[in-house]
């Protein structure tokens, strides 16, 4: 999956140029969408500057932000071409972490610690496949990586920075709609391996906030859940149900409630030694 | 390469024009392309014509997507009208499907690879009351929660408030005739849904004039030209398909005689659609039409806004008399829409 970003303003591009440096180009140099992020007025461009999310595919009534959070707005745009244009996949939002050709995805509401813990699973010699979407092939059932910059909030940002003290982030994004954001940059493992997919072993709904437990659920329930975490679902018709009926069916799904990240992190462990 | 190509859609006119003149495009030109195309909503027919045209492989899988995703739309589409002809089986007149569903549903080549958004219908005007209790009833609600729009939509227009479907989350826009009821022209309802043409399932589509004569009055009476890149190449296909027989004589019955010619000149200039010789030239007011329609950048950016808001203005002077266009503007404006 490749972008095209263009900005009214130089900041944002300079940012994804830092950060991204050591990704790849689109192949053939045509990326798969395009994304803009332009001053809705002229005089936004210089005064007290918003940024709106335009591109491929947009939301009509999406709420500009502030050229501090340019690179948010970048982020946010391409998550937006992916959620509604993205035809090729089944897309669920959710993270993956990858080992030994197998993957964990993990999704749940915003919140629930899907970017930490993939990010620190990353940090314990997993393989980073993304924190924002997991892109699941309905002609093989594997699931494909998208590491993009792991989107981390509040809280959040200092316990990763301690379990990954030698990684590069971008800066801090303050007050944000979401709180303080910081992206981690994906280490180089997860950007050289991005093209490798890998099979799907074990879904996670993860919960933050309670203590730890663990249950199992029905196939039903999963099957509601993943629909609800997926943004083309219904777009894709009968590949989109292949896919999800293939993933219910034939992947152990539990949902696992945790007090602090290191619980989760013996959680998931425990979970994975158990497959 | 790009700043020469990608200036106005030209580049995407060309493509779908002639397939083969994308043998020329380099990187850019083929990025500026997919820009285009998708904010005319005109990918899935792009896809469609450049099937089996060499390319580099990024933009044949964007394409295959694109394809799949045509396909998809018109099920879904196809599906809706049959959701619609259940829930209005007990009124006593059939449904008519209007534009991409009815070529979907016609299986018309202006209907491959088309987008469909909503579904649209033509219903005899004193149905109108049976058929809003009869979808009601069956699970479409009403999206206009504003009492100004309901109203304008009510007392003016040429179709009842927008529905959708609480369940299927499907909109669908029932017309008793083609244009404003406070248009100038006012087009022969009746002629429309009595020479519509039965398809096997039950559901009726226009005849092949009043195809494009609707979709000419649909691109030059009424609205101001958005996505018109796209209505001029359903005009295109059926031309092409149907020819222009007896078209004159349908679309004089209809007032619409002036949208016609246009549709099929711009058609001719833009797609070369094989036209009588009487609409292969362009006049100035021509040139105009064509400059809005072509007003868009290798960013997908609407571009050219000064004729984009000389046509707005236009849509709303052909649509209603002078002091209700005011009142109807100023309201709007209140309200705080802005329309470029």
């Amino acid at each position: 999956m490749g972008f095209r970003v263009g900005s009214d303003w130089r900041a944002p591009i300079a940012e994804l140029e830092r950060l991204y440096a050591g990704y790849p180009q689109p192949e053939d140099g045509i990326p798969d969408f395009t994304v803009r992020l332009f001053a809705a007025r002229p005089w936004r461009r210089w005064l007290r500057p918003a940024v709106t999310l335009g591109g491929d595919f947009v939301l009509p009534d999406a709420a500009p932000l502030p050229l501090a959070q340019g690179l948010l707005a970048a982020e946010m745009a391409m998550n937006l071409q992916m959620a509604l244009g993205q035809r090729r996949y089944l897309l669920l939002h959710a993270s993956a972490v990858e080992r030994d050709g197998c993957a964990v995805l993990m999704t749940g509401l915003s919140g629930a610690g899907k970017s930490t813990l993939a990010a620190l699973l990353g940090a314990r010699g997993w393989r980073l496949m993304g924190d924002e979407f997991a892109l699941v092939d309905p002609a093989t059932g594997l699931v494909h990586a998208f590491p993009r910059l792991v989107s981390l909030k509040n809280a959040a940002i200092d316990v990763v920075r301690a379990a990954l003290p030698e990684a590069r982030f971008g800066p801090l994004l303050a007050g944000t709609p979401k709180g303080d954001i910081r992206h981690l940059v994906p280490d180089a493992e997860a950007v050289a391996r991005m093209a490798e997919p890998a099979q799907p072993a074990l879904i996670l709904f993860p919960r933050f906030g309670f203590d730890a437990a663990e249950r199992g659920l029905g196939p039903s329930e999963v099957f509601v859940r993943l629909t609800q975490a997926s943004t083309n679902y219904v777009a894709l018709g009968e590949r989109g149900f292949e896919a999800m009926t293939r993933l219910v069916r034939e992947v152990p799904a539990r949902a696992i409630d945790y007090p602090d990240a290191d619980s989760a992190i013996a959680q998931v462990e425990t979970l994975w030694s158990a497959l | 390469m790009e700043r020469a190509v990608s200036r106005d859609a030209t580049l995407l006119v060309q493509a779908l024009r002639d397939p083969t003149s994308v043998a020329a495009l380099d990187a850019q030109g083929w990025t500026a392309l997919i820009a285009m195309a998708r904010a005319e909503q005109l990918i899935g027919t792009l896809a469609h014509r450049l099937d089996g045209v060499a390319m580099p492989a990024a933009a044949a899988r964007i394409l295959a997507d694109a394809r799949g995703s045509a396909i998809e739309q018109r099920r879904t589409a196809v599906w809706e009208a049959e959701a619609a002809r259940r829930a209005l089986a007990g009124v006593d007149t059939p449904v008519v499907l209007l534009k991409g569903t009815a070529y979907a549903a016609a299986g018309l080549a202006a209907g491959q690879g088309r987008s469909i958004g909503d579904l649209d219908i033509l219903m005899p005007r004193r149905t109108l009351d049976v058929v809003e209790r009869a979808l009601l009833d069956a699970g479409w609600e009403w999206v206009k929660p504003d009492p100004y729009d309901d109203a304008y939509y009510r007392h003016s227009m040429h179709e009842l408030p927008p529905l959708i479907h609480r369940e299927r989350d499907r909109m669908i826009d029932v017309h008793h005739t083609i244009l404003p009821l406070t248009a100038r022209v006012t087009p022969d309802a009746e002629a429309l849904i009595a020479d519509s043409i039965a398809l096997e399932n039950g559901l009726r589509v226009l005849s092949p004039e009043d195809m494009i004569c609707h979709a000419a009055a649909h691109l030059f009476a009424d609205g101001d030209l958005a996505g018109g890149l796209r209505n001029l190449w359903d005009i295109h296909c059926l031309i092409g398909e149907f020819g222009v027989a007896g078209l004159v004589d349908r679309a004089r019955r209809h007032g619409l005689s002036a949208a016609v010619a246009r549709a099929a000149r711009l058609a001719h200039a833009l797609y070369a659609t094989p036209v009588p010789e009487r609409w292969r030239k362009l006049s100035y007011t021509d040139r105009l039409y064509r400059r809005r329609l072509l007003a868009r950048d290798g960013w997908g950016r609407p571009t050219r806004r000064l004729t984009r808001f000389g046509f707005y203005l236009r849509s709303h002077w052909l649509r209603m008399p002078p002091a209700m266009l005011a009142r109807h503007l100023w309201t709007k404006w209140r309200k705080g829409y802005r329309p470029v």
